[in-house]
């Protein structure tokens, strides 16, 4: 029977009709070719980086621009980061209450573990993941468009620098307003969680402002903001970098947005781990 | 002047210019014809620095486009207007400020009388209304967008002009209107100008001197009756579809009407 299929494989060979697709996994290959991927990203995201770094002196171009962008992503963005936070703060305030049942633990700590947890990780990282969806998929997708479109090209072509009026904008914007967002994230959720806290704890208002200043540090603001500045350039870094490499048409645009929210997402939680790391030394 | 000297391009496998020589002289129209991914957008990036040869130099204006600088590509660029195949216009802005981007002058280009006489008297070159200048490009036809594109392209004042495919995918009347605009521009601007295109009836009718890319190369150039006169199998089975119609055009064109 294999004798017979084999033969069979043959003569189609032979008659031109079917090519059995040879196939060759060799691991060294895959690995090397994987490497030459990663630093041929790395390269160019760096060489990205130095442009940006050098067409910042264009200010009179991308300053009016950015302006723009930060207006759309501030207002764009308020809505659905308010939201979230609120939602945050108050399941944070409840999940307090129900290890706090015990009565063992004095009950104004949860304020402090509401506040914490508020303002050091929740309020940065959700905010920065909610932009790196909304955001980073929108710069892609503009800039992936863009693109495909020869519509970057012709902005070339008319002798314009490309970084300063389409990257430089939407970094600088992203950057800066990713902490004020996220200041008015960490009020809304503390908001949330104190009432929250006050109706499922019985928590009282002094109890509440005791627990947030026992365990507060004069550094834990600065902290949030440092979070939020490096997650702002992860959101609108890489969707920009992939947004500029697209091709392919509009399956190259969807795959650059798509790879912008998993990128820019997997980096802010592994800026999260590292930040951490070296801040809370 | 526009020199390509050597120049040899490829991507991944596949070669797309192979030590390709090709010369414009100035206040001349060349059209370069050639089959559809045969490379004459390539060649046409290449001369204003939108690609880069892997090999070989491209000089524009006795300037090498492979050596100069950011600013000094830029300031090229100004004089070098391009028109891109499906428009490339900035769907984000309206009609009157994607051709005022094409005011590249920094100076000029702060003042906005200035910009808003130019923007409409480009509109008026290209046949279209002003009231079109408040529109976006999603509300223009394939033609209209064209001839924005065309606008744009002008609007600096450029002495170079490149068209990629000026006339594809557009009817007859609209693709003869595109037809006029560039021989009009030609005649009245006296830019020096290379027309990438495979509508053979099209390139005989605008430029001084036709050329065809081959397999990479230059495989035939001249005027349309030397072209027309070749011996060249390739050059005879690519124009051979449209000898007949280019032939009886080409007649009525040299006694003074076009179609």
């Amino acid at each position: 029977m294999a004798d017979r299929l084999k033969d069979s494989q043959e003569s189609w060979r032979l008659s031109g009709q079917y090519h059995r697709p040879v196939v060759t996994l060799d691991i060294r290959q895959v690995v090397g070719r994987l490497c030459l991927t990663a630093v041929s990203h790395v390269g160019r995201l760096a060489r990205l980086v130095l442009e940006i770094i050098r067409g910042l002196g264009e200010w009179r171009v991308w300053v009016p621009l950015a302006f723009e962008q930060a207006r759309s992503i501030g207002y764009g963005s308020l809505f659905i980061v308010i939201l979230t936070s609120m939602f945050a703060g108050a399941v944070v305030s409840l999940q307090a209450g129900y290890q706090w049942v015990t009565g063992s633990i004095p009950i104004y700590y949860a304020a402090g573990v509401i506040v914490q947890s508020v303002t050091m990780e929740l309020g940065p990282v959700l905010t920065a993941l909610l932009l790196a969806g909304r955001i980073g998929a929108r710069y892609a997708a503009e800039l992936g468009t863009m693109r495909v479109t020869e519509q970057v090209d012709a902005l070339e072509s008319l002798g314009r620098n490309v970084i300063s009026y389409l990257i430089i904008p939407r970094v600088v914007a992203g950057t800066l307003m990713l902490p004020v967002l996220v200041v008015i994230a960490d009020i809304v959720g503390i908001g949330a969680g104190f009432v929250a806290a006050k109706s499922s704890l019985g928590m009282t208002n002094g109890d509440f402002i005791r627990g947030a200043t026992f365990f507060y540090q004069p550094f834990d603001p600065y902290y949030s903001m440092i979070k939020s500045f490096f997650f702002g350039l992860a959101v609108t870094i890489v969707p920009c970098y992939l947004g500029m490499s697209t091709q392919q048409g509009a399956e190259g645009v969807g795959r650059s947005t798509t790879g912008a929210v998993v990128s820019a997402s997997v980096i802010i939680l592994f800026l999260d781990a590292i930040l951490t790391q070296l801040l809370l030394k | 002047m526009i020199e390509l000297k050597g120049v040899s391009k490829r991507f991944g496998d596949h070669i797309v210019l192979d030590e390709l020589d090709f010369t414009v002289a100035d206040g001349e129209t060349v059209a370069l014809l050639g089959p559809s991914g045969v490379g004459k957008s390539v060649m046409l990036k290449h001369i204003n620095g939108l690609n880069r040869p892997d090999s070989g130099e491209v000089f524009v204006d006795g300037m090498n486009v492979g050596l100069l600088k950011r600013k000094e590509l830029a300031r090229l660029r100004s004089k070098v207007g391009y028109v891109f195949q499906y428009g490339a216009l900035f769907d984000s802005m309206t009609v009157f400020d994607n051709i005022q981007l094409g005011i590249t002058d920094p100076v000029t280009a702060e003042d906005e009388s200035f910009c808003e006489k130019r923007v409409l008297e480009c509109l008026g070159l290209v046949n279209l209304s002003p009231d079109t200048a408040e529109k976006y490009p999603s509300e223009l036809s394939g033609g209209m967008k064209k001839r924005v594109g065309i606008a744009r392209a002008i609007a600096g004042q450029p002495r170079y002009l490149l068209y990629d495919e000026p006339t594809s995918g557009l009817d007859p009347v609209n693709a003869d209107i595109i037809d006029s605009l560039v021989e009009k521009l030609r005649d009245e601007l006296g830019v020096t100008s290379v027309v990438v295109t495979h509508d053979v009836r099209s390139a005989f009718q605008i430029a001084n001197r036709v050329a065809l890319l081959h397999n990479g190369r230059i495989r035939a150039q001249g005027t349309q009756e030397q072209l027309l006169a070749s011996k060249d199998e390739q050059v005879q089975k690519f124009l051979g579809r449209d000898l007949d119609i280019t032939l009886a055009q080409l007649q009525r064109y040299r006694h003074g009407s076009t179609l």
